[in-house]
């Protein structure tokens, strides 16, 4: 039996605006991190999070519960944008988490505080948080397990299909595992990370983008939410891999086998 | 004085004689030739011959003799492969006195036959020319031989954040010198303009085997005629180019791109005006695919496709690119472009899409590149790349779908479509009629009909894609008798003895 009193189905969404995947990285002088000074896009899997939200909007029947998706972004003043990419997307709403641009990166543990106490600060509301398996900046692919634990939600990750049942309160999930696929039941409210084959994130269209500037975007500090963003890791350094060095053409077989002497190769007798 | 006069006129007569009769007085390539060919040039793998005395096996020459669409089959013996423009000057030399004619050819990667040859012609290849010969990174100005390939220049100069003035779809393996020679389009020419106002200079070995050497780096050079002018586009039929010198831009450090879905033709030239008007100096492309084309690009996977929504009542797309050198300052000109274009009144446009991210942007670039593949997958195309005004590109669509209809070969089992797209920017469609063969009755249908349509135009019956073997026999269409006979005494002036491509561009 579906529920008398219609309740919103409130799904949170966390981006991250990171270097884009088709950028060529490049280590700053300081040996500190990479140039940051290039194309900047929403983290690959964090738009796959959006996309299934928004799928989950649509493939319910119509004049069923209503779904609310809220985005959220922990990030200098620039994340603004990849929230309103997510509200473009189709996102309702969003939270900016605003750190200064110098700030160094949030570590997974800080960004899980940080979200779990958005969701307090909702009067614990959500029903599902769908988050990226991974940022591809620094892949560290914690987040999501970290949230679960502190929230002491279930948690099916790496998911590849995503199958709600509203009246059950309950969500199937089917995961990419080693040697196959899994599925699993995971009761509301919960988390979902995503893998990247759980859908294709569609373009934003013109309609959309000019409605999602109109979209409301509430900006927040970390004091606002009482998290420290401090990290607990330190860089010491970050280098290049070696060169690959490049061979070169032999006129003889006399010449190779010189040539190899002289790398230090010996013949196997 | 009027004897003179007389003189001159009857020597003219004699050189614009067609060329294809002094064709058939050229000579084939002999063992003795082969043999001083190895003498001239240094590194004997340079030498190519499957006569007796190199006797290389004929399959190596294949690729050589053969142009990759597979249409047209050389019977060349020997291919050279010169590493200095020196050793290209013997060649030339001793060819010019043998009259044997040669081929100059580049990454052989031309649509019309230019770059094979039509008999036993000696094929020289510019492809062991690949030194660049200098870089300012100030200026941009490149000197570099001209076989360098197009994608590794544009790798060179990328450190140095400059980019080539042009980019075409075969940039793997076209080299540059074929580039000039044929004058190539491609997707920057908007912006950047033609080949004949970025390249500087050239350096170019002349039918008696002189050197040309106009190599400058100057931007301004107004002393006398502009002789460099006449070899770019001229297929080789003039000269070899072994030298470049061109202007490279410096490279934009934002794109973004938008596709538009657009309910009537009509709106393209009114929204190509806004566009102009807003985007200004950051707009770097403007193409249209009518609907047709786009839905043959999705159904072979071409690009990720647009949801049916935003499809729904489209009669054309149009493809607008920004590249620029600040990207707030690029996105705030497009987004207030997109409200106007959404806000107006009576909107020119139905709806679109703005990239997200680069791969994205690739994606809907992919949908207006990916047409030409797709043709391919569907079916034998015949394409007609025309310069037409842009308020006919619709009409010249119809009125060849309709000409298919009214002959009755407009059904699945003989033509499955006509399609438009091409670069609005510049005046080019192309023009690609899919059938499911190659038929003479369809071949009658189109031509010399397409051809008189373009010249009721004024139109060109070749934008980018060159004359080559394939359209000399269409060339008056687009230019007349004057001009193609001091085309002609051209011609005899450099190569009096037509050794220089034969049969290509004039016939």
């Amino acid at each position: 039996m579906r529920p008398s009193t219609t309740r919103l189905l409130n799904i949170l969404v966390p981006v991250k605006r990171a270097v884009d995947y088709a950028v060529k990285i490049r280590v700053n002088p300081q040996q500190t991190g990479v140039d940051l000074n290039v194309k900047h896009s929403m983290n690959p899997f964090d738009e796959i999070a959006i996309e299934e939200a928004v799928r989950i909007r649509e493939r319910l029947p119509k004049g069923s519960e209503p779904v609310t998706i809220t985005a959220l972004t922990i990030g200098p003043p620039k994340s603004v944008e990849t929230l309103r990419t997510a509200l473009a997307m189709g996102a309702d709403a969003a939270f900016h988490v605003e750190l200064p641009e110098t700030a160094p990166a949030p570590e997974p543990l800080g960004v899980a505080k940080a979200v779990q106490a958005i969701i307090e600060k909702q009067q614990n509301s959500v029903d599902m948080v769908i988050l990226g398996k991974q940022s591809i900046d620094d892949d560290l692919g914690q987040t999501g397990q970290m949230l679960a634990g502190l929230l002491d939600w279930g948690q099916a990750t790496y998911a590849s299909k995503v199958d709600l049942d509203l009246d059950q309160k309950n969500a199937v999930i089917t995961r990419e595992i080693d040697g196959g696929l899994e599925q699993v039941c995971v009761k509301f409210p919960l988390i979902v990370t995503t893998d990247l084959r759980l859908n294709e994130p569609r373009y934003a269209s013109l309609p959309n983008i000019m409605k999602a500037k109109k979209k409301p975007v509430t900006k927040l500090t970390p004091a606002d939410l009482g998290v420290s963003f401090k990290p607990q890791m330190e860089v010491i350094k970050v280098t290049e891999p070696p060169k690959r060095v490049g061979g070169t053409k032999v006129e003889s077989v006399d010449e190779l086998v010189e040539k190899l002497k002289a790398a230090g190769f010996t013949a196997v007798s | 004085m009027s004897r003179l006069w007389h003189w001159s006129r009857r020597c003219s007569r004699i050189f614009t004689r067609p060329n294809s009769s002094l064709a058939s007085q050229l000579n084939s390539v002999t063992d003795a030739d082969v043999l001083h060919f190895s003498k001239i040039l240094s590194s004997p793998s340079s030498v190519l011959s499957i006569l007796p005395s190199i006797s290389t096996s004929p399959e190596e020459l294949d690729i050589y003799n053969n142009d990759w669409m597979g249409k047209y089959f050389g019977k060349s013996t020997t291919v050279l492969k010169p590493k200095t423009t020196e050793e290209v000057s013997q060649i030339v030399k001793w060819c010019n006195d043998k009259r044997i004619g040669i081929v100059p050819q580049g990454g052989n990667t031309g649509l019309v036959g230019g770059s094979v040859p039509l008999r036993d012609e000696v094929i020289l290849s510019l492809s062991n020319m690949t030194q660049v010969r200098s870089f300012d990174p100030i200026s941009g100005i490149l000197v570099t031989d001209a076989g360098c390939i197009l994608q590794s220049l544009t790798d060179y100069v990328a450190p140095h954040n400059h980019i080539m003035p042009l980019d075409l779809g075969a940039k793997g393996s076209c080299q540059i010198g074929g580039n000039v020679s044929t004058n190539a389009g491609g997707l920057r020419l908007l912006r950047y303009g033609s080949l004949h106002g970025s390249v500087l200079g050239l350096e170019v070995v002349l039918p008696d085997g002189s050197i040309l050497d106009q190599l400058t780096t100057l931007r301004k050079d107004n002393t006398g005629y502009d002789l460099k002018q006449l070899f770019i586009g001229a297929e080789g039929t003039l000269g070899i180019i072994t030298g470049v010198s061109i202007l490279t831009p410096p490279a934009p450090q934002a794109s973004n791109n938008v596709i538009l879905a657009l309910p009537r033709f009509e709106n393209v030239l009114p929204l190509y005006k806004t566009v102009k008007r807003q985007l200004s100096e950051i707009l770097s492309a403007f193409e249209f695919i009518d609907r047709t084309a786009y839905d043959l690009a999705v159904k072979h996977g071409q690009g990720r496709a647009l949801s049916e929504e935003e499809v729904e009542g489209a009669e054309c797309f149009v493809l607008v690119e920004t590249s620029g050198g600040r990207r707030e300052h690029d996105e705030e000109k497009l987004n207030d472009l997109l409200e106007s274009l959404l806000e107006a009144e009576e909107p020119l446009i139905n709806t679109g899409v703005l990239a997200q991210n680069p791969a994205q942007f690739s994606s809907l670039w992919a949908l207006r590149e990916g047409v030409t593949e797709a043709v391919s997958k569907e079916g034998k195309a015949y394409k007609y790349d025309i310069s037409v005004p842009l308020s006919t590109f619709k009409e010249c669509v119809d009125l060849t779908r309709e000409r298919l209809r009214s002959k009755g070969l407009l059904n699945g089992d003989q033509v499955k479509a006509v399609i438009g797209y091409g670069h609005v920017g510049d005046g080019n469609l192309h023009l690609n009629v899919i059938a499911k063969a190659y038929t003479p009755e369809i071949q009658d249908a189109l031509e010399p009909f397409v051809f008189e349509l373009v010249a009721s135009h004024r139109g060109s019956v070749s934008a980018e894609h060159g004359i080559g073997a394939m359209k000399t026999h269409a060339l008056h269409y687009s230019k007349d008798e004057t001009s193609i006979a001091w085309m002609k005494k051209i011609k005899a002036i450099f190569d009096p003895n037509g050794i220089m491509n034969p049969g290509k561009v004039l016939e």
